[in-house]
């Protein structure tokens, strides 16, 4: 690829976000307020140490649902269902880590690993279904989403419910995870005391994002994927199986869906509650789109609607409404998703032109 | 005998289906479940299968033209929130005209995304779905936050109502100026088998309809003929059909697929101005809990057809409908539920399909424990009924379902010639 | 008589090809004039000009005696001129009438003229006997009877001249019949018809007059009682077929490949080959000559496990592999050149590092043992191949869709011999390539054949079977009707043998 392509390739997201600042600003205008100063608070408060520490927690869940999403892009399938597969996961490894007691690290594992089969079987279903029954992916992971919440509700009135003290209510919420089930802040480690909690499944995040950079574009199954994703009839010819890769994206994408809700679980809450964070599955799309499904580009993307979530927080304060970010977000997204068609088209017919003009001059 | 065995035996699926319906009656006659098939259900059904039936006729303009719609659900959005704002302002059909509108401006956006820019469709609907959510948001925090009753996640209650009007003579309605008889109701309250039912039925779909459900209703037949009856909406089939075969025949595709996709965001707003000023009163966030996805489902198993949508929404407003008015009859249906397995068990034997036979007969005893253990069904469990429903019927019917043949196909101009 | 089409000094070139060198003819109207031509021989380049989808470099074409310059097809329909496509330009979902009137009044929401036309068709579909029940729906019709809409549809927008291009490739025999007895009918009633075909006997059987292309040139037109199917054969062909050079034989006595009574599993009721038995040696190459459609495409993708066999064995050297998957295959030693290398052969988004992967993707050279790609090799086999291959390309790093067609199909050659395959399937190795890289493989695949590979060859391409072939079968209907000695075969047998006429 010729440079000066590469590098339009990675302004692409940048001139993305200057086109929905841009729109966001003539919005902002439209409500009578000043975008300048909008955008200087939101920059000021967004970057100081505490924002710093929230954006980073925020951006963990983010991130791994990103990629989640990524895996089922790769091949031409859209997870949407990273939603239900996720909570009905985290419950469950709720539960079942309450339950247990076992030694740190191996407890952990085990909550770690009970979340990802859980999301992962959850997903399969959607595989299944497409594979025996020709059911698209798309429509049986939103119904998923809908049946798992219920699930879910179910069993935290049901039957995970943890009763108060005088015995006579039942709370929906599962018991507090062990000691050994818990995982400590990374302030120590690094020296952080006076700041708020930096969750240490930030590690566990990146290596997901490791795993899934590996997966896609070193192994083997990884080639298959993404032959399968750009042009499956050539896969096939080249022994790829489709119905087997399908459920196996499937299962991929869903076991990494099980650890979306694991920073949460181990390292804040220690317990499935309702005030568990929901829509970190529909905010993973976004930061797929956001990223392109690339793994750095993913990290940034998270990085940004975090930074995009905590800034705002500061507005209300002054007379601002703080949902501009949530407008700015769908804009961001939609922008995104057109321009880096364009460019995307531009890049390929620009190839082409040059490759046949650098042969031509060859002979 | 015979004659009904070969009855039978060429129109399975509507022995079953009335197989289904007969076992419905039935147990509708016990006390218990007496709300199964009262007008109270009906005039329920209605209203819930309305949205629904709405943004799912959006959905065969937008799926025939060849664009796949997973946007319905965020332009609904933009229908309860524009539909709320008119009808709060200015009275309730000005809530349907903006609730129109907004869908219609997300129509249109999905639009440019799909076929000038060639986006994914899936990408452009999941996007549009973001967009909309978050534009809702904001919009109210902008217009509702200082009002009494409003706020960020709701609109203050809507000025005035839409008027409705019942059948004279068959369901109590004025006939010049007097007011008339209600024999349904009467017949309803006998208590007869069947027929009390069927009255209940007719009576829940005649008593106090408003002149907006009725609208929505008639854009059945509506859509039916302009889709099957006009050139437009021959071209609009053709071109979700085989679109390089329309251009060659000097049919403007691009055209058609930008009025098809307009088309269903404005449907789509339609069903959420009438979520709005029929069910609720009030723009409340996340009102529309998935009914956008719903009706595409129902487009899907509906074969791209009005009448299918009109059934499944039929039915998901049926299963909404008891779920909100009569928990205990939902509990009669695990009963109908283990029947139909039990039946459906006894036929694949038959067939020697010893496989799925046993599954479903495991299946009817499962059920049917079920039943007889429990007094109800948990709250949650029919909450995602319509969602379990819509996979049910899908994996039974998506192989034999025919969509058209370039939905979801990028298209670029110039390909026909 | 009239002169319906006349056709002076048609040419028109494509990067690296000629596809139409100065064609001249006539034809008179009320007549069926066949065109007849091997793939490639430039028919259906003429027919786009004839129809407006392409306009010629040179040349000048006269419609009724009128000078036309056709901008697109609706020009081309305007003059009355109608296309039926091989490939159907039919909405499967919508009904027989509502096909035939399609934009013909526009996208209004007035009510559709349903009782006017159907009549209309009706009386059309009886004056041309080409019955055929206008409420059903195209997913509901056979195949002919499809062929049947596209002909009244076309006929319903007042062309008077049809174009029929290979309108026999998918009909049954029975279907053909009738279409022949429609085809008459309709020029009883004063329509003109063009044919392209290249199956001779059909020809003799339906036209009036034939004209003959071959290489982009016009080589002949004859009356049908002044030709027969020897004469149409030998000019269709040419006199001179290239003599299969001399060489020296290296067929090895091991067995490479071995089809012990295939059958395909049926598909709409066909069955796509039968009995298939054949034999092929280490360091011989086995041709398989036949017009396209013939069973060749699922013959090749049963070989790669992608088509279902019903019955019979596949052994690769002494293993049976009739049972593995298309994986497994491809790692005993299979390997493919396909016959659409854009769609079949090559990731196109992706660069020729990737592309080099594709098809060995488990195999050792290029999959560790835990599974990693061993990108090391890729990008250096990935080289070797564009070296030894002269594949033109910037670099290896170029996404394959930047590159030529003939690079393209030289890229996929190379990945497909080199690697040591056991066994080599080659379809249509150079379809739709330039000379000089049709040259290129033809002598890749020789040295791979000299270094003791077993080649499988299908093709339509005659100079290229008899050039290479060690020794050659015919296939027609899904069988292996002929096997023939490439040094003696003469273009007259291949000609009825590939016709079904020597049978």
């Amino acid at each position: 690829m010729k440079v000066y392509l590469k590098i339009l390739s990675f302004l692409t997201p940048l001139i993305a976000l200057a086109i929905s600042f841009g729109l966001t600003t003539f919005i902002l205008i439209l409500i009578d307020r000043d975008p300048v100063e909008t955008f200087t608070l939101m920059f000021d408060y967004g970057t100081t140490g505490k924002s710093i520490i929230s954006i980073l927690n925020r951006s963990i869940p983010l991130y791994i649902s990103a990629v989640a999403v990524a895996v089922g892009f790769k091949m031409g399938m859209f997870n949407i269902g990273v939603e239900g597969q996720y909570i009905l996961g985290a419950l469950i490894a709720a539960q079942v880590g309450a339950v247990l007691i076992l030694p740190r690290p191996l407890h952990v594992l085990t909550i770690f690993i009970v979340a990802a089969v859980v999301s992962g079987i959850w997903a399969g279903i959607s595989g299944y279904l497409k594979v025996k029954k020709g059911v698209h992916e798309v429509i049986s992971t939103i119904m998923l989403n809908y049946i798992g919440a219920g699930i879910v509700a179910y069993l935290l009135a049901n039957i995970f419910f943890e009763k108060d003290e005088d015995n006579s209510l039942k709370v929906p919420q599962t018991n507090y995870l062990s000691e050994s089930g818990q995982l400590p802040p990374l302030n120590n480690i690094l020296g952080l005391e006076e700041l708020p909690n930096l969750n240490s499944f930030i590690v566990g995040a990146v290596f997901v994002g490791i795993f899934y950079y590996w997966l896609v574009w070193k192994t083997s199954l990884g080639f298959d994927l993404r032959a399968t994703g750009l042009n499956p009839v050539a896969a096939k010819f080249s022994g790829a199986d489709p119905n087997k890769l399908i459920v196996l994206a499937m299962l991929i994408s869903g076991g990494i869906a099980g650890l979306v809700g694991m920073s949460n679980l181990v390292g804040y809450f220690h317990r499935y509650t309702i005030d568990f964070p929901t829509g970190l599955g529909f905010a993973g799309i976004t930061v797929a789109l956001l990223g392109r499904n690339h793994p750095v580009g993913m990290a940034l993307g998270a990085l940004l609607i975090s930074f995009l979530e905590r800034s705002s927080q500061i507005l209300d304060l002054n007379n601002i409404p703080k949902e501009i970010e949530r407008i700015m977000q769908g804009i961001v997204i939609l922008v995104v998703v057109v321009s880096y068609e364009v460019v995307r088209r531009y890049i390929l017919t620009q190839e082409v032109k040059l490759a046949s003009r650098m042969v031509d001059k060859d002979e | 005998m015979s004659n009904f065995l070969n009855f039978i035996k060429d129109n399975k699926e509507k022995t079953f289906f009335i197989f289904i319906l007969f076992w419905l009656l039935v147990i509708a006659q016990i006390e218990t479940y007496s709300q199964l098939t009262t007008s109270g259900t009906f005039a329920a059904t209605m209203r819930l299968a309305i949205p629904i039936l709405l943004a799912g006729l959006g959905g065969i303009f937008s799926e025939r033209s060849g664009v796949v719609n997973i946007g319905l659900e965020g332009m609904m959005i933009m229908g309860t929130w524009f539909g709320a704002w008119a009808a709060w302002l200015y009275g309730p059909w000005w809530g349907v005209a903006a609730g129109i509108f907004g869908g219609l401006i997300f129509g249109l956006i999905h639009a440019i995304a799909t076929v000038s820019f060639q986006v994914d469709h899936i990408v452009s609907g999941v996007a549009i779905n973001i967009l909309a959510a978050g534009t809702a948001r904001f919009f109210s925090v902008v217009a509702y936050a200082n009002e009494s009753q409003g706020g960020a996640t709701q609109s203050p209650r809507i000025s005035g109502e839409i008027s409705s009007f019942s059948l004279p003579f068959l369901s109590g309605g004025t006939f010049l100026g007097n007011e008339t008889s209600d024999l349904l109701r009467n017949l309803e309250d006998l208590n007869l088998f069947f027929i009390s039912d069927i009255s209940g039925l007719l009576g829940g779909l005649t008593r106090d309809i408003s002149y907006l459900s009725f609208i929505a209703l008639s854009l059945v037949p509506i859509c039916m003929w302009v889709l099957w009856s006009t050139p437009f909406g021959l071209q609009l089939r053709s071109v979700g059909e085989f679109p390089v075969g329309s251009e060659s025949l000097g049919i403007n595709v691009y055209l058609m697929k930008y009025i098809g996709v307009t088309l269903s965001g404005a449907f789509s707003g339609l069903a959420g101005a009438y979520l709005v000023i029929e069910s609720s009163g009030i723009y409340r966030e996340n009102q529309t809990g998935g009914r956008g996805f719903i009706a595409l489902a129902s487009v899907i198993f509906g074969n791209w057809r009005p009448t299918g949508v009109l059934m499944g929404s039929g039915l998901f407003g049926y299963a909404d409908a008891l779920q909100l008015r009569s928990e205990e009859s939902v509990h009669g249906l695990l009963l109908l539920i283990s029947i139909v397995l039990l039946a459906l068990s006894v036929y694949l034997l038959f067939n020697k399909k010893s496989r799925n036979g046993a599954i479903s007969l495991l299946m009817a005893f499962g059920f049917g424990i079920w039943f007889l253990n429990s007094t109800s069904v948990p709250n949650e469990f029919v909450y995602f009924t319509p969602h379990i429903t819509t996979l049910v019927v899908l994996s039974f019917a998506s192989q034999r379902l025919r969509m058209p043949k370039s939905v979801g196909q990028p298209y670029k101009k110039g390909e026909g010639g | 008589m009239n002169t319906a089409i006349s056709i002076e000094n048609i040419s028109k070139s494509f990067p690296g090809v000629l596809a139409n060198d100065s064609v001249s003819f006539d034809i008179t109207s009320g007549t069926i004039h066949a065109i007849v031509g091997e793939n490639g021989a430039g028919k259906s380049t003429l027919m786009k000009i004839l129809y407006g989808m392409q306009k010629p470099d040179n040349g000048i074409l006269k419609i009724n005696g009128d000078i036309a310059k056709f901008q697109s097809p609706k020009d081309a329909i305007a003059s009355g001129i109608g296309m039926v496509h091989q490939h159907f330009m039919l909405a499967d979902n919508l009904t027989v009438w509502e096909n035939i009137v399609l934009g013909i009044d526009g996208s209004n929401l007035s009510k559709i003229k349903r009782s006017k036309y159907i009549p209309e068709i009706s009386d059309l579909s009886k004056k041309y006997s080409l019955p055929i029940d206008v409420n059903l729906t195209i997913d509901d019709l056979g195949v002919g009877e499809k062929q049947r809409v596209e002909i009244l549809k076309v006929l319903y927008r007042g062309a008077n001249i049809l174009i029929l291009d290979e309108p026999t490739a998918v009909l049954v025999p029975q279907e053909v019949e009738e279409l022949f007895e429609n085809l008459k009918n309709l020029v009883s009633q004063g329509v003109t018809i063009l044919f392209i075909s290249h199956k001779l006997d059909e020809v003799m059987e339906i036209a009036d007059r034939i004209s003959v292309m071959r290489g982009g040139q016009h080589v002949g037109t004859v009356n049908k009682e002044e030709a027969s199917k020897k004469i149409l054969a030998e000019m269709m062909i040419g006199k001179d077929l290239p003599t299969p050079p001399n060489r020296e034989t290296m067929i090895s006595s091991e067995n490479c490949l071995q089809l012990k009574d295939l059958n395909g599993e049926p598909s709409l009721g066909k069955i796509p080959f039968e009995d298939i038995n054949l034999e092929i040696k280490k360091g011989e190459i086995c041709g398989i000559a036949g017009v396209e459609g013939n069973g060749q495409r699922e013959l090749s993708e049963a070989i790669l496990g992608l088509y279902p066999v019903e019955s019979g064995q596949i052994f690769l050297e002494d293993i049976e592999i009739t049972k593995l998957s298309t994986r497994e295959r491809r790692l005993t030693g299979i390997s493919f050149i396909p016959e659409d290398r854009q769609s079949q052969g090559l990731v196109v988004e992706s660069n020729l590092i990737e592309n080099i992967i594709l098809g060995k993707q488990s195999s050792n050279t290029y999959s560790s043992r835990f599974r990693n790609v061993l990108f090391k090799n890729a990008s250096k086999n990935s080289k070797d191949v564009v070296e030894n291959y002269d594949v033109k390309t910037p670099s290896v790093q170029t996404l394959a869709l930047a590159l030529s067609g003939g690079n393209q199909q030289k890229f996929v050659v190379g990945r497909e011999i080199d690697g040591k395959p056991r066994f080599l399937l080659a379809s249509q190795p150079t379809r739709g390539v330039d000379i000089g890289a049709q040259a290129l493989i033809w002598d890749k695949l020789k040295d791979a054949r000299d270094m003791g590979l077993g080649v499988l060859l299908i093709s339509a391409d005659l100079d290229e079977l008899l050039g290479l072939s060690d020794k050659l079968y015919v296939i027609y209907e899904g069988k292996l009707v002929k096997q023939l000695e490439p040094k003696e075969a003469t273009p007259e047998q291949l000609g009825s043998y590939m016709t079904g006429l020597g049978i």
